[in-house]
């Protein structure tokens, strides 16, 4: 393509060498802060103590003490199932909502339309934070503050995002399939039961995706809405290593490593599936 | 691209009347009642849950929260006692209310960061580097990590004789300084982990709205003599606009909303105290519902307008949402 002479393949080489670095670089910045604390959560309290330095390896790299410790005092256990409960119905919640709401909103019609398209749009400009100080007394009188069900009706509440994914999923399906169930007698609860529920699977998976990384990540609702010991969710439950284990920093160190361990997991296996996921999620 | 799909739709629905108008003729007397009736009725059926749940956890708290901005409500008596704007004059008069939106620069500089850095990689991992999908996963995965922990890695990051500690050590840099010790540096280092987190999301976000970009383009520009930068400066940066748009809203919104780093690795001590912090602890420890609300009402309006502001400068082609 370029003429042989020496100054562009010297260019290039030098320009390929320099986009390397940058790349290996980000991903010492990146990787490294959470090696130290997986070789942190490793060592022994002996070894924390005798000033080696953060950088240093673990004595025994077969140590898991720690992860028993935090496992246990920590009452990861509990974090856990409590947070499987809220996922499961949170997002069970967000897919069916969604997806009716979808159905109801592309498919139909009616009076008001327009309206509720535009109340679920200017929604998206409420930042959940800003108004959670009103958001309180209103769980407060249902009588769920401090049950899982307050962290449930939130996530399933103000999940406009999910709507927009249906939505667009929604519209790319023929309208002629609807009407030609619609000529075989079915009614609109059977046409979205038979025909766009499972028509929608890949939104369904974004959606699940998207929302369980956010739910089994948040901190903020869990923090503010179930304050009770037994209620703690795996952000809360860590956060509360923050006491107890104090300047133990290899036991919240093996708590941090068991907190993003399952997330690496999910990561790893459906790589593809997320990043589509939230690009679809934040761009709608 | 919309367009087309839209009238593709609409083609559609022209078509669709007629054949759904087909079965009333042989009865036209009754039936049209009540199947108009229905047609009327069935979208609600579908709307009931989603909407109940939107007015109750969106629309009435914003009610609430401007009723209760008016008051001096402590969170508890059971009734209002309205003392007018006097929150809002407090909240502006106070500098030490205020000044929280200070920290929230901070931020707003490391979204320049994070945006750039993104940007930069997003483009290089464009185009073919070998072992781009370890790349792209390392940049992006600190996005996934659970708040928390990020919180608990970066505390033994910036500690003394911890991670930075050790890494500056190796390069023959003895520091001994509390890196979360004065307001500063605390609130540099606290921006830079939000670096550190959110860069991937931008990333995401950037790959995504450049690999839509079609390669014949690249190829063109190649035969007409184009390098990276200006494929960059002509066939990329324009074809990521709205993407790059999105990104500055929500890193703006993002800046002023910040909550859980600061609240997780700091607690708000040390000058790192963020509008959101504060809103919190005003109205559940010192119990000022009054006041918190309003602080609330100040930011939701900010970030409207920046929302509005940004909404008139880059015109979404994308919003056809009817």
């Amino acid at each position: 393509m370029t003429p042989t002479s020496p100054t562009p393949v010297v260019r290039r080489r030098v320009a390929r060498t320099l986009t390397y670095a940058s790349l290996v670089g980000a991903s010492v910045v990146v990787l490294l802060p959470l090696l130290v604390v997986f070789l942190t959560s490793l060592k022994t309290e002996e070894q924390m103590a005798d000033d080696s330095g953060a950088l240093s390896l673990p004595d025994n790299l077969f140590n898991f003490e720690n992860y028993v410790t935090a496992f246990r005092d920590g009452e990861m256990l509990t974090a856990f199932a409590n947070t499987a409960f809220i996922l499961v119905f949170a997002i069970a919640g967000t897919v069916l909502i969604g997806s009716m709401a979808a159905y109801a909103i592309d498919r139909f019609t009616f009076r008001f339309r327009k309206l509720v398209v535009a109340l679920f749009l200017v929604a998206t400009l409420v930042p959940g934070v800003t108004t959670q100080v009103a958001t309180f007394q209103i769980v407060d009188s249902f009588g769920m503050f401090d049950s899982l069900w307050a962290p449930i009706a939130l996530y399933m509440g103000t999940d406009i995002v999910s709507i927009y994914i249906f939505l667009q999923f929604v519209r790319s399906i023929p309208v002629s399939l609807d009407e030609s169930a619609r000529l075989d007698g079915a009614n609109a609860l059977t046409i979205y039961r038979k025909i766009i529920f499972p028509l929608l699977k890949p939104a369904i998976a974004t959606v699940v995706i998207v929302k369980g990384i956010t739910v089994y990540n948040d901190f903020y609702i869990p923090f503010l809405y179930m304050p009770s010991d037994d209620l703690g969710v795996i952000s809360t439950s860590l956060f509360r290593f923050k006491g107890p284990f104090g300047a133990h920093w290899e036991t919240i160190s093996a708590g941090a490593v068991l907190v993003i361990l399952p997330t690496l997991i999910v990561f790893l296996l459906l790589q593809r599936f997320i990043y589509n996921g939230f690009m679809r999620g934040a761009t709608k | 691209m919309p367009p087309t799909h839209t009238d593709g739709r609409s083609a559609a629905k022209v078509v669709g009347p007629p054949a759904a108008a087909a079965p009333p003729p042989p009865t036209p007397s009754r039936p049209p009642r009540r199947a108009t009736f229905w047609r009327r009725t069935t979208p609600w059926f579908f709307l009931a849950a989603p909407l109940a749940l939107l007015v109750t956890f969106t629309y009435a708290p914003v009610a609430n929260m401007v009723a209760y901005s008016l008051t001096d409500w402590d969170g508890v008596s059971p009734d209002l006692n309205y003392i007018g704007a006097d929150n809002y004059i407090e909240i502006f008069t106070r500098p030490e209310l205020f000044q929280v939106f200070f920290v929230s620069g901070y931020y707003l500089a490391a979204s320049a960061v994070q945006i750039a850095a993104a940007l930069y990689f997003a483009t290089i991992l464009s185009f073919n580097v070998r072992f781009r999908n370890f790349f792209k996963g390392v940049l992006f995965f600190p996005y996934l990590i659970n708040g928390v922990a990020i919180g608990f890695v970066f505390l033994y990051f910036f500690q003394d004789g911890g991670t930075l500690d050790s890494v500056l050590a190796l390069f023959g840099h003895e520091s001994d300084r509390a890196w979360l010790g004065t307001s500063n540096s605390a609130n540099i280092s606290l921006a830079g982990v939000s670096v550190w987190r959110y860069t991937g999301l931008n990333f995401v976000l950037f790959l995504g709205a450049i690999q839509s970009i079609p390669g014949e383009l690249y190829e063109a520009a190649e035969l007409d003599g184009a390098n990276r930068w200006h494929q960059f400066r002509y066939i990329i940066a324009p074809g990521i606009r709205p993407v790059l748009s999105l990104s500055v809203i929500l890193s703006i919104s993002g800046s002023l909303s910040v909550f859980e780093i600061p609240y997780i690795m700091t607690g708000g001590a040390t000058g790192t105290e963020t509008f959101v912090i504060q809103t919190v602890k005003l109205a559940f420890q010192f119990n000022k519902m009054g006041l918190a609300s309003a602080a609330a009402v100040v930011l939701l309006l900010i970030i409207l307008a920046v929302t509005w502001v940004q909404r008139r400068l880059v015109p979404d082609d994308r919003v056809d949402l009817v």
